[in-house]
C-alpha cells in the first residue's frame, strides 16, 4: 500500500465549490443563512489549521499531563456547548447533571477503551488518545443534547401525566418513568442507525481518513468496530447517567414537581 | 384529621384557623376563590408559603410527599388518563404504590358502579368526556385510601350522572370508613351529601357550618 497522498492548498481550496453551490441555492430560494454558511465554513478552516499545528506540538511532546489536559479541555468545552445550546432552558441543578454525566460518562469509556481495548502503551500517546476520545466525546455531547432536549420536552409536554401519577402515589422516578425511556430512546438512535448503515451506506471518517493515510483496510476495519462500540458505549452511558439523576432536577425535596 | 393554623399561600390563600374533621366535607365558592389551591396543599403537591398544615396530628412537612399521597388521594379537576386500555388505567395506581394488582371481578365491579359498561381491554382514547371522568373516579376509589379529595369530580357528568355517581362515591366512603373532601359548584351536590360545607371567597373563609 503505498503512502497518503499529499493535498496542495489550490487543491483544498478547490473543494470550496461546494460552499459556493450552497451559497448560490440558499441566495436564490430567499433562504437567509448566507451568514452562518460562510462563518461556519471559516471557524472550520480556521478552527482546523489551528488544531493541525496545535496537533503536531502535541503529538512531538507527548506527556500525560497534557494528553489529560486536552481531554479535560474537550469534556469541558462539550459541556459548555451544550449549555449554550439549551441557554436559559437548564436549572442550576441540571446544569450540574449534564456536567457530572458528560465527564464520568466519558472519561469512563475513554479509558476502558484505551487501556483495556486498545491497550496502548504508553496509554497517553496523543495520536491514539486525543483522536479516539475525541469521537466519544463529541459524539456523547449529541446524545447528551438530544436527551436535554428530549427531557425538556417531555417534562413539558407530559406534565400533566407526571403530575397525575403523583397524585396516584408514585414516587418522581416511577412518575417519570416513561419520559425517561422515551429520552434514552430518542438520544441513542442516531448511533445505532449510524451502525446499522455503517459500511454499506456511509463508510466512517475515522476509516476513511486511516485507509487515505495507507493503513490496510481490514485494520482499518478493525478500529473502526472497536470504535464504534466505545462510542455506542460512552453515548449510552452518559445519557443515562444523564437521566437516572436529571430526573429530579425537576422535583423539589418535598417530591413536588417545580 | 386535618387542622390548619395560619395559612398563607402565596395571595392565593389564607386561612388563620381551619379543621377539616372525618366524613364528607365540601368545599364550595365562586372560581378563583382558591378551593383547588387547598385541595393541594392538603396533598403536599405544593406547600404553604407560610402557617401549618397537620394530618391526624402530625405536620404534613413531617410526612414523606408520596406516603401522604397514598393515603390521601388527589383527583384533580383535569385528570389524565393513561395511553393504553382501561385496565391499564386501573392497575396503574397499584403498581404505583406497589400493591397487589385488583382482581379482574373488582375492577369490572366498579366500572358497572360508575355505570361505565365497558370491557377492561377498551382503549380509553374510545371514551367520551364523561366516561373518562368516571373511569378516573372508578380509578381513584379502587385505590381505598384514607382520605379522597376530590376537585369537582362530576364536571363532565350530566346532571342525572352526575347524583348517582356522588351518591356512590359517598355512600361507599362512609361505608368503608373513608373521608372525603369534595370541591363542587354544585349546591345540590353540597345540600344533599355534605356534613360540612366551607365557602371560599377570595382566598379566605367566608362561611362553614353543617349541612342544613
Amino acid at each position: 500500500m503505498s503512502g497518503v497522498m499529499e493535498l496542495s492548498i489550490w487543491q483544498v481550496a478547490l473543494s470550496y465549490v461546494f460552499v459556493l453551490v450552497v451559497l448560490g441555492i440558499l441566495i436564490k430560494r430567499g433562504i437567509r443563512r448566507e451568514r452562518e454558511l460562510l462563518l461556519a465554513s471559516l471557524r472550520m478552516t480556521v478552527q482546523l489549521i489551528l488544531t493541525g499545528y496545535a496537533l503536531t506540538f502535541i503529538f512531538g511532546t507527548p506527556s500525560p499531563w497534557l494528553t489529560l489536559l486536552i481531554i479535560s479541555f474537550m469534556v469541558a468545552y462539550a459541556i459548555r456547548t451544550v449549555f449554550q445550546k439549551f441557554k436559559g432552558r437548564l436549572s442550576t441543578s441540571l446544569k450540574k447533571t449534564v456536567a457530572g454525566a458528560m465527564a464520568a460518562g466519558t472519561f469512563s469509556c475513554i479509558f476502558y477503551f484505551i487501556l483495556v481495548v486498545i491497550q496502548i502503551d504508553p496509554w497517553y500517546q496523543p495520536q491514539y488518545f486525543i483522536p479516539l476520545a475525541g469521537m466519544m466525546i463529541g459524539n456523547s455531547m449529541t446524545g447528551i443534547s438530544l436527551g436535554v432536549k428530549s427531557l425538556l420536552d417531555g417534562m413539558t409536554t407530559q406534565r400533566q401525566l407526571v403530575e397525575e401519577a403523583l397524585n396516584l402515589g408514585a414516587t418522581p422516578k416511577m412518575a417519570t418513568h416513561d419520559i425517561i425511556n422515551s429520552t434514552f430512546d430518542a438520544a441513542i438512535m442516531p448511533t445505532i442507525n449510524a451502525m446499522l448503515g455503517m459500511g454499506v451506506i456511509s463508510l466512517p471518517g475515522m476509516m476513511t481518513g486511516q485507509i487515505l493515510s495507507g493503513t490496510a483496510p481490514t485494520t482499518a476495519v478493525m478500529y473502526q468496530i472497536a470504535i464504534m462500540l466505545g462510542i455506542l458505549g460512552a453515548v449510552s452511558l452518559t445519557v443515562i447517567l444523564l437521566l437516572q439523576f436529571g430526573y429530579k432536577s425537576f422535583f423539589n425535596d418535598q417530591d413536588q414537581l417545580v | 384529621m386535618f387542622e390548619i393554623r395560619n395559612l398563607k399561600y402565596q395571595e392565593v390563600l389564607e386561612i388563620p384557623e381551619l379543621s377539616i374533621k372525618p366524613g364528607v366535607t365540601v368545599i364550595a365558592g365562586a372560581s378563583g376563590s382558591g378551593k383547588t389551591t387547598l385541595l393541594r396543599l392538603l396533598n403536599k403537591s405544593i406547600s404553604p408559603t407560610e402557617g401549618s398544615i397537620t394530618y391526624n396530628g402530625t405536620e404534613l412537612k413531617e410526612i414523606p410527599s408520596v406516603k401522604l399521597r397514598r393515603e390521601v388521594l388527589l383527583l384533580s379537576q383535569q385528570p389524565a388518563i393513561f395511553n393504553g386500555d382501561l385496565r391499564h388505567n386501573l392497575e396503574i395506581g397499584f403498581k404505583f404504590q406497589n400493591k397487589a394488582l385488583p382482581s379482574e371481578k373488582a375492577m369490572l365491579e366498579m366500572l358497572q358502579q360508575v355505570h361505565l359498561n365497558k370491557t377492561l381491554e377498551t382503549e380509553v382514547r374510545l371514551l367520551s368526556g364523561g366516561e373518562k371522568q368516571r373511569l378516573v373516579i372508578a380509578r381513584v376509589f379502587l385505590l381505598a385510601p384514607a382520605v379522597f379529595l376530590l376537585d369537582e369530580p362530576s364536571s363532565a357528568l350530566d346532571d342525572v350522572t352526575e347524583e348517582s355517581v356522588i351518591r356512590l362515591v359517598v355512600e361507599k366512603a362512609r361505608r368503608d370508613g373513608q373521608s372525603i373532601i369534595m370541591v363542587t359548584h354544585s349546591k345540590a351536590v353540597a345540600a344533599q351529601f355534605a356534613d360540612e360545607i366551607i365557602e371560599l371567597e377570595d382566598g379566605k373563609i367566608k362561611d362553614r357550618g353543617a349541612r342544613s
